[in-house]
């Protein structure tokens, strides 16, 4: 098989801009399904709404394109009445951080097996180029036209203390990396985030002049270091990348069997 | 063989009627007057293997049902007023996705957190065009505990025939009072299973591609047909397009397919409305109240009749219209300033004829407060 | 280790879909790769490409394939 066969041709060219991370992020995960060799039929991708979300319409699993921040508790239902399913979910940084916050963090906290993706490049890219939660200080967009003054959170540090229990991040540059992280997130039982810096030349790009799609992945090259490098010390503002939880914990269905079996143990 | 007889709440009557329908999965948020739905199944469907979930709002509550119910099972959630408000996103997305799921609205008064132990019909509106776009929608009530059973099993049978959210809009004083409730034997009532795809492996399937009965065949997410589902506008495989006519069709398809079988849809009761010179319209709570005063009056000989809706949307204007062609004086009955009575002008041939009688204090409608409004209308002075 | 050289059979372009953002060119470490004035990717030193395969792996629009001998 070849990645090719897991796409809906006839949708393409998609309709990300050139030089957009999100399609090599589409491309890195079709890798990683391909390598573990899952049945198309035993997947389900539930997405939100944004750029990101016109991931599930490409790719040939159950597609499942909902609402803009409430892919997690769509999946949520899918995921606890179907537990042999593979739920993945790919998410923009607004769309999994903004509205979608209080769901990420509850199907942390709760462990149910779905595998995260946050696609995150700074900014409402379907919109036309607005501040998201994760923009930071000293951006610009079009709705920070004086620069952004906006905190932005840590992906990686707020699934760790919301519960999730495989927490990993990497970028569109390293995409060997964005595959091998996904394998180990859908083999993970449990809550699942990868967190991918992926580029939007067309928006976040511009608005900050960062140049081109090439410049930006040189910028992710340069800016990161692997978890636990010597860089990061003698660098502070390097980002990590790799894996930084991955623990075996109680998965949410399968704690819910427990409690079948003690109610139906119980009798009425 | 014994009857199953019980003492129970409405919100009891509610879930032994979905548990009857086949509820296998429920997510639900705590809300005055509806948590005791929620209580009951975290006990009632792990028993059965079902699955109950809390989660952490209103909204999620909604997505979650959906994406159960596309696995092939049967789905509910509950609540009330506020988590009503919160619920019209997704219930759009059940709409326009065209997803088979229950949402019961134990009402209390409002707007906004509003009066949350007591009674309101205040939400009739609302269940109506609560979510944005044009749409339609089936909307269902009763006035008491048999009523909330045979009901709620109605409102799994017509989502599941029409591929369509269907809201339950009870009332606090239903919900939260006590009376008998006899659990009919299987097969006394008709339950509809999920109608699947025979479509195999390799066949084409077309999720929105309706049948000539106008039924779509669904295929669980799992099985053998992989397709997309999205709240956009979208073709008959289920993705995206804005093309003009497809949007133009898929627009009254949603609509067609409900308020094309108002009359097939139509779910009331009668009482004296043979002769009746002054009909009362009621539902919910408010109609055990106009049936009192009904049976009270024609024991004095006056020619008082009830009817009382169940299906409140697609509101039986065809029905109204012909119940009331005979009557001097129409009065509508109900906990809010006109909701339904407005549909009854519009239902009747002559509006000027169409009365409120209501209350909007938090307390249950009386026969007393019923006849006032009779007295009123009958030009007898309070 | 051990690991036999890829030997190169073909690239296969999409032209429809590639999109021009020159992530292969830039990227590809023996420079195979070049724009043309369509501002699509084209192949221009075939003979020296190396099979890493990041052209393919890095392309966001699934517009260029590398295949290899088996």
């Amino acid at each position: 098989m070849s990645v090719k066969d897991y796409i809906r041709e006839r949708f393409f060219p998609h309709i990300w801009c050139a030089g957009c991370g999100h399609g090599t992020v589409l491309n890195s995960m079709l890798r990683a399904i391909e390598d573990l060799g899952i049945s198309k039929n035993e997947i389900v991708i539930t997405s939100g709404i944004g750029c990101s979300s016109r991931i599930a319409g490409y790719a040939d699993f159950h597609t499942f394109h909902t609402l803009h921040g409430r892919a997690l508790a769509f999946a949520t239902g899918v995921k606890m009445s179907a537990p042999e399913l593979n739920l993945i979910v790919p998410m923009g940084d607004g769309d999994a951080l903004a509205i979608g916050g209080n769901h990420f963090i509850h199907a942390a906290r709760r462990n149910i097996d779905i595998t995260a993706l946050v696609m995150n490049n700074r900014i409402y890219g379907m919109t036309g180029g607005q501040l998201s939660p994760l923009s930071g200080c000293g951006t610009k967009g079009t709705t920070a036209p004086y620069t952004n003054i906006d905190n932005s959170f840590d992906t990686v540090e707020l699934s760790i203390a919301a519960g999730a229990s495989f927490v990993a991040r990497t970028t569109t540059y390293h995409v060997k990396q964005i595959t091998d992280l996904i394998k180990q997130a859908i083999l993970h039982e449990g809550f699942s985030v990868v967190e991918i810096l992926s580029q939007c030349p067309t928006y976040f790009g511009r608005k900050n002049n960062l140049g081109s799609a090439v410049d930006m992945l040189e910028s992710f090259k340069k800016n990161t270091t692997p978890v636990g490098s010597n860089a990061k010390e003698k660098k502070p503002a390097l980002i990590e990348r790799g894996i930084f939880v991955q623990e075996e914990r109680p998965e949410y269905c399968s704690e819910y069997e427990k409690i079948i079996e003690k109610a139906m143990g119980a009798g009425h | 063989m014994n009857e199953d007889i019980r003492f129970v709440q409405g919100n009891e009557a509610c879930v032994e009627g979905a548990l009857y329908a086949g509820l296998e999965f429920f997510a639900g948020y705590p809300i005055t007057p509806a948590t005791e739905i929620s209580e009951h199944l975290s006990r009632r469907l792990p028993q059965i293997g079902g699955k109950f979930l809390q989660m952490e709002d209103e909204i999620a509550s909604m997505c979650a049902i959906i994406g159960a119910s596309l696995t092939g099972h049967k789905v509910m959630t509950a609540t009330s007023g506020p988590g009503f408000s919160l619920k019209q996103e997704a219930l759009g997305y059940a709409i326009m996705a065209e997803i088979p799921c229950v949402i019961v609205n134990v009402q209390r008064g409002g707007p906004s957190t509003g009066n949350p132990t007591h009674v309101s019909q205040g939400d009739v509106n609302q269940a109506r065009w609560g979510t944005h776009g044009d749409h339609a929608i089936i909307t269902l009530t009763a006035s008491n505990h048999q009523d909330v059973f045979a009901m709620t099993v109605e409102a799994f049978n017509m989502a599941e025939i029409y591929r369509t959210p269907v809201i339950l809009l009870f009332d606090e004083a239903i919900g939260h009072m006590r009376e008998r409730l006899v659990i009919p034997g299987k097969g006394e009532l008709p339950v509809v299973e999920r109608l699947r795809t025979a479509l195999k492996l390799g066949v084409d399937y077309h999720p929105y591609l309706p049948r000539e009965d106008g039924r779509l065949p669904m295929s669980d997410f799992g099985g053998i047909h992989r397709y997309n589902v999205t709240g956009l506008f979208h073709d008959m495989w289920g993705f995206p397009s804005d093309k003009p006519q497809l949007v133009h069709d898929l627009t009254r398809h949603l609509i067609d397919k409900i308020q094309n079988r108002v009359h097939k849809l139509a779910r009331f009761k009668e009482y004296y409305m043979e002769d009746a010179r002054t009909v009362l319209i009621s539902y919910g709570s408010a109609a055990r109240s106009a049936l009192h005063l009904v049976e009270e009056r024609r024991t004095r000989g006056e020619r008082l009749g009830l009817l009382e809706l169940q299906t409140l949307w697609p509101f039986p204007t065809g029905l109204v219209r012909g119940r009331c062609a005979m009557a001097r004086r129409v009065i509508v009955v109900e906990m809010n300033m006109g909701q339904i009575l407005r549909e009854v002008q519009i239902a009747v041939e002559d509006p000027e004829k169409v009365f409120l009688a209501n209350r909007i204090d938090g307390e249950l409608i009386m026969p007393p407060d019923i006849k006032k409004v009779l007295r009123l209308v009958w030009g007898k002075g309070v | 280790m051990g690991k036999k050289q890829p030997k190169l059979r073909e690239h296969i372009i999409e032209r429809e879909w590639c999109k021009g953002c020159g992530i292969c060119v830039h990227f590809c470490p023996k420079n195979v790769l070049e724009l043309d004035e369509k501002e699509k990717a084209v192949v221009m030193r075939r003979e020296d490409c190396i099979c890493c395969m990041m052209c393919e792996l890095r392309c966001p629009d699934f517009a260029i394939e590398v295949v290899v001998e088996n």
